[in-house]
């Protein structure tokens, strides 16, 4: 389903406009496809879809609560049904109702949280959103998505679509989205996919972070002669346990590395698994602080999180020399 | 005028069958022995609740999964006793799962989870979500060209929810004539009357000024409610029937006495119950 000039085309839109074009995609091969909003079609990249086709797009306003009910009343009809709005309305505002209505009732709905992470930092915390993973993750039932690039993207909602089942799909980054995946690849539910081999240091990353984690093993390997695996964790659930398992035994240092609150994210499904292993090797959170800053710019988040590839290298490269002695 | 409820070979009168319907809401009751249950919600809505099977909602006796159904949604599922005793009357839920009332293991709770085998359509219990899964259902029948109408039962202590307005704006938006609302205005809720806890001051009000078809009821007059849910109207607008209860409605002792939202039921107080329902 993808191909080089999409996988372009795709990165330089961003995640948001991506979903816009996947949603077009889906709205030709799925004769019950429903797309609902809360007043976010432009934000969404759904302005084409919804004149394209009218009868499978449906507005609910600015309500979340009522946007997750009405989904679970189309999909409890037989309706494939995507809700969409920004990833802390997606989510947060409505949590209840995803639990009982989707994670409880086991109903057939894709959640698309829009711009999760501090992409939007310049617009305050209001609009970020450092918690997804950990409500969703929480509810059970659900599947949690978080793709690393705008092709993942594409490939997270096609496999969820597939698959059935309450879901939520996290999309991080902005405009110009870095790319990970060069070619289509093989993209399944609950399996990690190795993106850089290496043993001694591995770095489970999610979303945006993996692109930045691509970077922390050439920044390592070029100072030290260690090898750095680079594993892209795009289903926080269901995880991928023998991954986890794998790597924990052979490498050294285990590190993290999210966009998104180190409280009950991917650091902690990944602790959830290390901590039923006999040993394995130490694991390092990087994610943004248990706290809400002021805001800003989203460069300027990472950075003070300390989630550049520079500072991630720097740390791992200190603990692995004190594992190492 | 409503007619008799016929089931098999039998016949009820309207009064007859909600009787029928409030001696087992107590049977269970009963059964729930010590854990309690919500008695008072119930026997307010039972009325409406035989009206609705006995007289009004399409039904398939041998099907409850029948896809041309109407839909019968309880948002207040606290009061689900009646809903258990209505599925039960017409064949859905056995003697045995219905004497199973919140047991371990019972396909029947203290609220409605899921079990479109038995006719449970959906999981309710958490207030202020069933209008919006029934604006789902009303959309899908209206996009398939279904005849199916949905029916949505709440609480009035249930409008204090956010979410309930804003399913209250959308029906209206998305002109859902083949969605009705009932509301069971007892004027109680959990701790008091609805006038202390969170006054709803003119309900009417507030649902036609969301662009409702409101009428208010008499919750317990048989033939007000059936005129009220059979008469022709507007194919584009929801339909909200605010109907007049009383909390408890039928046993005299609860009648009225917010003591009986939830509560447990003696095997004295069952008997005198009964008798009052012979």
């Amino acid at each position: 389903m993808l191909d080089d000039k999409k996988i372009k085309n795709y990165s330089r839109i961003g995640s948001r406009a991506t979903f816009g074009l996947v949603a077009l995609e889906l709205g030709r091969q799925i004769e019950n496809l429903m797309i609902l909003t809360a007043d976010v079609s432009t934000s969404a990249g759904l302005d084409r879809f919804k004149k394209t086709y009218p009868e499978k797009y449906l507005d609910v306003g600015i309500a979340e609560q009522n946007l997750i009910s009405v989904a679970a009343g189309l999909a409890s009809e037989g309706y494939k049904v995507i809700t969409t709005t920004f990833a802390p309305f997606q989510t947060m505002r409505c949590c209840e109702q995803i639990k009982v209505n989707l994670g409880y009732m086991e109903n057939d709905v894709c959640m698309v949280g829009l711009a999760s992470g501090v992409v939007l930092g310049t617009l305050g915390y209001t609009h970020c959103c450092i918690e997804d993973l950990a409500l969703m993750r929480s509810i059970p039932g659900l599947k949690v998505l978080s793709p690393a690039d705008c092709g993942a993207t594409a490939k997270a909602i096609d496999a969820a679509m597939k698959a059935g089942g309450p879901t939520y799909i996290r999309l991080t980054g902005g405009a110009r989205n870095e790319i990970v995946y060069e070619s289509d690849f093989e993209f399944n539910i609950g399996r990690g996919i190795e993106v850089k081999s290496g043993e001694d240091i591995v770095l489970l990353a999610t979303g945006t972070m993996v692109s930045t984690s691509l970077r922390v093993a050439t920044l390592i390997e070029s100072k030290i002669s260690i090898s750095v695996g680079v594993y892209d964790i795009h289903s926080i659930k269901p995880i991928d346990k023998e991954l986890i398992q794998n790597v924990s035994s052979r490498s050294k240092v285990i590190a993290t590395v999210e966009e998104h609150s180190v409280v009950g994210g991917l650091g902690s499904a990944v602790s959830e698994v290390k901590s039923q292993l006999e040993g394995g090797a130490p694991q390092i959170f990087f994610g943004l602080p248990d706290r809400y800053g002021h805001g800003g710019e989203y460069d300027s988040l990472l950075q003070s999180s300390g989630l550049t590839s520079e500072n991630i290298a720097q740390s791992l490269m200190n603990k692995y020399r004190a594992v190492s002695t | 005028m409503v007619a008799e409820f016929m089931l098999g070979e039998n016949s009820y009168s309207p009064e007859e069958h909600a009787r029928r319907l409030r001696r087992s809401i107590l049977d269970m009751a009963l059964e729930a022995g010590s854990s309690s249950a919500h008695i008072g919600g119930a026997l307010s809505i039972v009325d409406v609740t035989a009206v609705l099977f006995g007289q009004i909602m399409r039904v398939n006796l041998k099907n409850p999964e029948w896809p041309d159904r109407d839909r019968y949604i309880l948002s207040k599922g606290h009061a689900c006793l009646a809903y258990y005793a209505a599925l039960h009357d017409i064949g859905y839920i056995s003697d045995r799962d219905r004497l199973s009332f919140e047991k371990t293991g019972s396909r029947l709770l203290g609220h409605p989870v899921m079990d479109r085998s038995i006719g449970i359509e959906f999981t309710n219990g958490s207030l202020g979500m069933g209008l919006g899964l029934g604006i789902g259902v009303a959309l899908a029948g209206k996009k398939r060209h279904k005849n199916y109408r949905v029916f949505v039962v709440m609480g009035d202590g249930e409008c204090n929810e956010g979410s309930v307005w804003e399913a209250a704006m959308a029906a209206s938006h998305f002109k859902l004539g083949n969605l009705v609302v009932i509301i069971d205005r007892n004027r109680y809720q959990q701790t008091g009357s609805n006038s202390t806890v969170m006054d709803l001051g003119n309900l009417e009000r507030k649902w036609r000024s969301f662009g409702w078809d409101c009428e208010e009821i008499d919750g317990h007059n048989y033939n007000e409610i059936y005129e009220a849910l059979n008469k022709n109207r507007s194919k584009y607008r929801p339909v909200i029937l605010i109907a007049n209860t009383v909390k408890g409605k039928g046993v005299s002792f609860a009648e009225g006495d917010n003591a009986w939202h939830h509560s447990v039921l003696t095997k004295k107080m069952y008997d005198v119950a009964i008798g009052e329902l012979k």
